[in-house]
């Protein structure tokens, strides 16, 4: 055993050699192989001290063994260790005894001696301390912090660790590392320094907790890469400790690292900033920021997360009990011009009725009072979770509060509400959340400048109505709350809207930075029996610390059909990947399991190194001993080993099963169906003819615009007719598209990506092959069948009083009455839902009204302003006017006497009074309601409908312009009720998600999808009726067939079909079940099933013979 | 013979229970380390022949972990396993095994603590219920899992090909 060169020594320990550096302690030696050795005071990066003698191994000596100290004892060429004979158990044992008799109180000591199975010691205590006198603290102090506020003083049985003099030190910078790195828990910071210790509570967990100085953002942060908090870190504040340099084995912490500045040639520029919370301190009177139980929004959405501070659980950050009275008072920071804010968030009734259910789920017997003014549930389906709410014992008060009294004892908090009499009345709560406003960040306004970008005056990006995406810089597009405070659909909406404004700029680069990769042919390894190799990660130590690799290495051998298994350090290591990529080809292996992570994100990293091996990348499997594994088991290696051999075993019993799958590709046609040329399908067919794709816009009547042809203005004064103009002129100037009035669909086939479709115009049949469809079939106003509609000429609809205005054929006599019903059939049982837009139409209409007619007497009866957003600002200014806004309850509704005269009677609840009027003229807020035809576009595209017959998107939050079924898409009000603004913004969000489609020519199709065996379908269509993507059908052979682009691969229809025709591939029984069957066991090579695949015939046969070569 | 410790499969859905239990397994969250996962696109692919399966090869307990329900990756999967788990449960009660031995649970993603409960209740019961008849011995040098005379009787007894059903 000779040393290859002189500054490098082979050691063996535990009968395992390893080559180490000259001058390595026998305990480093041993860590790097892996064996670890207790002690308790040794701490890497701090020079060794050798006190606690915990650490004894027995080296081979000449003949004879000696006891030594590891940590101190440098390792020389040739020496053997061993780290457990009896005669080291027996040292250590009596080592701990004396510890334990020294440090009788340590609770920590008393962990780390059962561990090692000392539970009492025979000894009389000597002390009755913590303290063992090993000096960490003293050393980390010194030699890291540079400070030396603690040191060790005396000699023999007055030795102590303290302080000069016992005192509080002055050098002591309460950085807390003496107590961080103290095995036994003696160290009592008070003593130490008179600075006023803090918890370092960051910005994650809304400063509810304290986190380490150097952590991962959040747990699912991504890259999952830890970061220095630089405004805590004693590193950056006084240049000392660099404690995580030492101890990272990786060398991955680098203080140098700066802010670097890039160039980049950009085309465009998408301004996606978002926005932060109102300052609750701003508001001081609510109590935050020394009121403990007073928390805003943000912080207790942290605290239901089941990954927050509190794990889910609600409690009192005074006393951590558990509330039972729980307040929201709503509007913290918003429609307050007090503060600025004289805007609506437009979030926060909904997140809070959101956060009051999930409490209440989470506490149960938990009371929850919204106090608020103004519910604005206004959103699709938002007015039914807000009935649910009320259902769930959710308490709403319409009031305002103005402070909040913290009772002094019990921290509770005391308010004062209105009571419906409007009475004042006293509550007492547990714990009060603020729902903050949504602000714009201080930082954006510099940056904007810098940009050029112009702001509002609340300081979010300046856009308008009609043009909701473009900032005032041409290029700059914005998406999201920098524009206007929004909620996650919309957020999304607007950002897929954003990049569809990039993409028509730049629809001449498309693809210009493009490059691909090649791959080696694949080898066909259908007919060879399965050559299994598996590779073992350690993760650094993340895994090995834990699992012994090695035992799980040499277990995987014995597994059958291995031909090799091996460990690496980092298997993902790029060189490793190279070594990977050698011994597939070397060991003509075919099938590859790694054990290490998880595949959700390795699995296409060692499926790429298969591809460049000449592999399908489909014949590996992973097992995942990480984060299911040794992340989750560290305090029981052996049985932590025992699992990894399990998981590994289940793996090859699984990969031996695997087959190559043929990842094909179809043709994309990039033509587009538009149906319905309204503003939403005009905007979408526009958007997608900029960039470049062919547009079939199908109209049912004879004119473009729908029902935007009956608006003239927007509420920032837009011209929504000149816009209209000038979107048909663009529509009918543009190459790409063709325009088909007065026509319908009759027909819809095919699939994402080849569509062929039947237009009807005027009897006469057309076909058009497209790639994607876009419904943008639009709402009408419906007409009331209350309040004498109809019957008298003084009642008329918002709309039809926004045309006449806006063509100027509205007259009224000069002192007129005009009243405006809110709500009017609507948000009823029998339409419970909320049209969003009739509170701001009405607020724009009795504006336009008193510019008009300065001393017409203009009420509105409503029942909740919605006015959301920015339209809050015209709620004010239409109050400042002198418009009368007039509350009425759901079970009051006004009634309207039609005769001579109109008479009009509403009950005041505040008053309690019925107020009489005779209006001139009565405005009624009609419901949106989606067009007649809906259940024919909805049977013709096989797309969902929701209960009010609007048609349903995929994911209300994360997919809201797509259909669950591939390569269909909404916009507009066919989706929802909405703004002009909003279906402009959807239609360009609609825009942009197709392109994802048309801009490619050929369309992947995965392998993993369902494939029916003809021969045992029984043609019982189940699969057809259940699959939410429609991924099969019945063929010409009436047989189903499932069409692989727009199967998902869920594999629901192969485990519903009663004939156990339909398999999915890569997840095929057999392949399943050989993992079940290798979990206690390996299976017997001979019963393992060699090709789970049946003869393949029929639809799109895959090629797995010869593929690829 | 050392202590019993039940081994339970979990069936997890690739989108939302693979993930929280790699979740926790990044808040090193600590729970029992009987349970061995594996993974499915989606619960829907979930058979009841699976879990027939792993109880004839000797697990003590089967428990199915897919998305919340509404919030499925593939819109209903989870729904459509939570009733083969239902008349797996009847099946395992017509031949006498605990139904309880078998549960669906649903967790979203973002719920690793969530991931440990469940493999700590799981655990619990299915310490209590005792091991399962079917269980075979383990190899030798396998870590031992003890076998009672009741799943030896069952063993040495007919062939129980329950899983055909």
């Amino acid at each position: 055993m000779d040393a290859t060169t002189s500054d490098r020594i082979m050691v063996t320990v535990d009968g395992r050699t390893a080559e180490v550096p000259a001058g390595t302690s026998i305990l480093n030696a041993a860590r790097q192989m892996g064996i670890s050795i207790p002690t308790l005071c040794n701490y890497r990066g701090l020079s060794c001290y050798g006190a606690c003698r915990v650490c004894l191994v027995e080296i081979e000596r000449g003949q004879g063994r000696q006891l030594v100290a590891s940590c101190s004892y440098p390792a020389e060429n040739g020496l053997v260790v061993h780290t457990e004979t009896e005669k080291v158990k027996d040292s250590r044992q009596t080592i701990l005894e004396l510890l334990l008799a020294q440090a009788p109180e340590s609770a920590e000591l008393a962990e780390f001696a059962a561990n090692l199975g000392v539970e009492s010691t025979p000894f009389k205590p000597v002390t009755n301390g913590k303290c063992i006198l090993c000096g960490l603290c003293a050393r980390v102090c010194n030699e890291m912090m540079g400070r030396g506020a603690i040191n060790l003083f005396g000699r023999g049985i007055a030795k102590q660790v303290r302080t000069a003099w016992s005192e509080q030190s002055d050098q002591c910078q309460a950085c807390g590392a003496c107590a961080f790195v103290c095995p036994t828990g003696a160290v009592d910071l008070k003593t130490i320094t008179a600075r006023r210790l803090r918890p370092h509570n960051t910005g994650y967990d809304q400063f509810l907790t304290a986190r380490p100085c150097i952590d991962l953002a959040h747990p699912q942060a991504s890259p999952r890469v830890p970061y220095i908090d630089r405004d805590n870190c004693v590193h950056f504040k006084s240049d000392e400790c660099g404690l995580c340099f030492k101890v990272c084995g990786a060398g991955a912490i680098d203080y140098e690292q700066t802010v670097e500045t890039l160039d980049l040639q950009v085309g465009s520029v998408v301004l996606t900033p978002g926005f932060e919370a109102f300052d609750a301190t701003r508001r001081g009177e609510f109590g935050f920021g020394f009121a403990p139980n007073v928390l805003t929004n943000v912080q207790f959405e942290r605290m239901l997360s089941a990954a927050g501070p509190t794990r889910g659980h609600l409690s009192r950050p005074s006393d951590g009990k558990a509330p039972k009275r729980l307040a929201f008072i709503q509007c913290v920071g918003s429609r307050d011009a007090g503060c600025d804010n004289d805007y609506c968030s437009s979030v926060c009734c909904m997140a809070a009725t959101k956060e009051a259910i999930l409490a209440m789920e989470h506490e149960p017997g938990l009371e929850v009072t919204v106090f608020f003014l103004d519910l604005r549930a206004f959103g699709k389906d938002f007015d039914r979770y807000y009935e649910r709410a009320q259902k769930l014992g959710v308490r709403y008060v319409r009031s305002f509060i103005s402070r909040t009294y913290e009772m002094p004892g019990s921290k509770n908090l005391r308010l004062v509400h209105m009571n419906p009499e409007m009475k004042p009345v006293e509550a007492e709560f547990d714990m009060i959340v603020l729902s903050l406003g949504l602000e714009p960040s201080a930082s954006l306004q510099k940056q904007a400048e810098r940009l050029g970008v112009v702001l509002n005056r609340w300081g979010f990006a300046k856009t308008s109505e009609l043009m909701p995406l473009d900032t005032s810089r041409p290029g700059v597009y914005v998406g999201g709350a920098f524009q206007e405070p929004k909620d996650i659909p919309d957020t999304v909406m607007q950002a897929s809207a954003a990049a569809a404004r990039a993409m028509s700029l730049l629809a001449a680069a498309r693809g210009t930075l493009v490059r691909t990769k090649s791959y080696p042919p694949q080898r066909d390894v259908t007919d060879e029996p399965a050559r299994i190799g598996v590779f073992v990660c350690h993760c650094g130590s993340n895994i090995a610390s834990v699992v012994d690799v090695e035992a799980v290495v040499k277990k995987a051998r014995e597994f059958p059909n291995v031909i090799l298994s091996e460990h690496n350090v980092y298997t993902c290591a790029s060189n490793n990947q190279d070594l990977m990529k050698e011994k597939i080809i070397a060991n003509k292996l075919n099938r590859v399991v790694v054990a290490s992570c998880t595949p959700r994100t390795h699995e296409p990293i060692f499926r790429d190194t298969l591809r460049d091996a000449g592999l399908n990348p489909y014949l590996f499997e992973m097992a995942n001993i990480r984060d299911q594994c040794s992340w989750v088991h560290s305090a029981s290696p052996e049985q932590a080993t025992a699992k990894a051999v399990d998981l590994v075993r289940m793996a090859v019993g699984r990969a031996g099963c695997l087959m190559p799958l043929q990842e094909e590709t179809v043709p994309v046609s990039n033509g587009v169906l538009v149906i319905g040329g309204g503003i939403a399908g005009m905007t979408a067919a526009l958007a997608l003819a900029d960039q470049g794709f062919p547009v079939h816009l199908v109209e049912k009547s004879d004119q473009l615009g729908g029902t935007t042809r009956e608006i003239h203005h927007t509420l920032d004064h837009g011209d929504v007719q000149g816009f209209l103009a000038q979107t048909i002129d663009r529509l009918r100037a543009s190459r790409n598209i063709t325009i088909y009035p007065n026509s319908s669909v009759s027909k819809v086939d095919g699939n994402v990506g080849s569509f062929t479709s039947k237009v009807v115009t005027d009897g006469e049949l057309r076909e058009i092959k497209h790639g994607v469809v876009v419904v943008a079939t639009g709402a009408t106003e419906l007409k009331p069948q209350s309040y004498g509609y109809g019957k008298s000429k003084h009642v008329i609809t918002q709309l039809e009083l926004a045309d006449r205005l806006g063509k100027g054929e509205f007259d009224l006599p000069a002192k007129a009455t005009v009243v405006m019903i809110q709500c009017v059939e609507q948000r009823s049982e029998e339409r419970p839902y909320c049209s969003r837009i009739c509170c701001t139409t009405a607020v724009r209409n009795a504006l336009l009204l008193k510019e008009r007619f300065p001393k017409a007497r203009i009420m509105v009866l409503y029942r909740d302003m919605r006015t959301y957003g920015y339209r809050e600002a015209a709620y004010r200014e239409a109050r400042e006017k002198g418009v009368l806004f007039v509350r009425y309850e759901a079970d009051h509704p006004p009634t309207l006497e039609v005769g001579a005269r109109l008479r009009l009677k509403v009950r005041e609840p505040a008053l309690g009074k019925d107020l009489q009027v005779e209006p001139d003229m009565v405005v009624l807020a009609a419901p949106m309601a989606p067009r007649a035809d809906r259940k024919e576009i909805s049977e013709l595209l096989k797309v969902p409908l929701n209960a009010d017959g609007f048609f349903l998107e995929a994911h209300t939050k994360l997919r809201p312009v797509d259909f669950a079924s591939e390569g269909l898409f909404i916009c507009g009000t066919a989706h929802s009720p909405k703004f002009i603004t909003e279906s402009i913004s959807q239609a360009n969000a609609v825009a942009a998600r197709a392109a994802t489609i048309l801009s490619h020519k050929q369309m992947p199709v995965s392998g993993q999808i369902a494939y029916v065996d003809p021969d045992k379908c029984v043609s019982c269509m189940t699969c057809v009726h259940l699959c939410a993507y429609m991924a099969p059908r019945i063929g010409t052979d009436n047989k189903a067939e499932v069409q692989g682009v727009v199967c998902m691969g869920c594999g629901s229809c192969a485990s519903e079909c009663p004939a156990k025709a339909i398999m999915l591939r890569h997840y095929v029984d057999t392949q399943i079940l050989a993992a079940v069957n290798s979990l206690l066991y390996a299976e017997p090579v001979e019963k393992q099933v060699k090709n789970p695949y049946p003869e393949q015939v029929g639809v799109a046969p895959p090629k797995w013979h010869k593929s690829g070569v | 013979m050392s202590k019993y410790e039940p081994l339970i499969l979990a069936f997890c859905c690739h989108y939302c229970a693979y993930a929280a239990a790699d979740l926790a397994g990044s808040m090193r969250l600590q729970y029992p380390n009987n349970v061995r996962v594996l993974k499915l696109p989606c619960t829907g692919k979930l058979e009841v022949n699976f879990i027939l399966a792993a109880f004839e090869r000797g697990v003590d307990g089967v428990f199915v972990a897919g998305c919340l329900e509404g919030g499925c990756h593939y819109l209903e999967g989870n729904l459509r396993a939570r009733r083969r788990v239902e008349r797996a449960k009847e099946i395992l009660s017509e031949i006498g095994l605990e139904p309880e031995r078998v549960d669906m649970f649903n967790l979203s993603s973002a719920q690793g603590p969530r991931f440990a409960e469940i493999v700590n209740e799981m655990t619990a019961r299915l310490t209590s219920l005792g091991p399962s008849p079917f269980r075979p011995a383990r190899g030798a040098e396998e870590p031992v899992r003890e076998m009672t005379e009741q799943a030896e009787a069952s063993l040495s007894g007919e062939n129980h090909d329950c899983c055909q059903s």
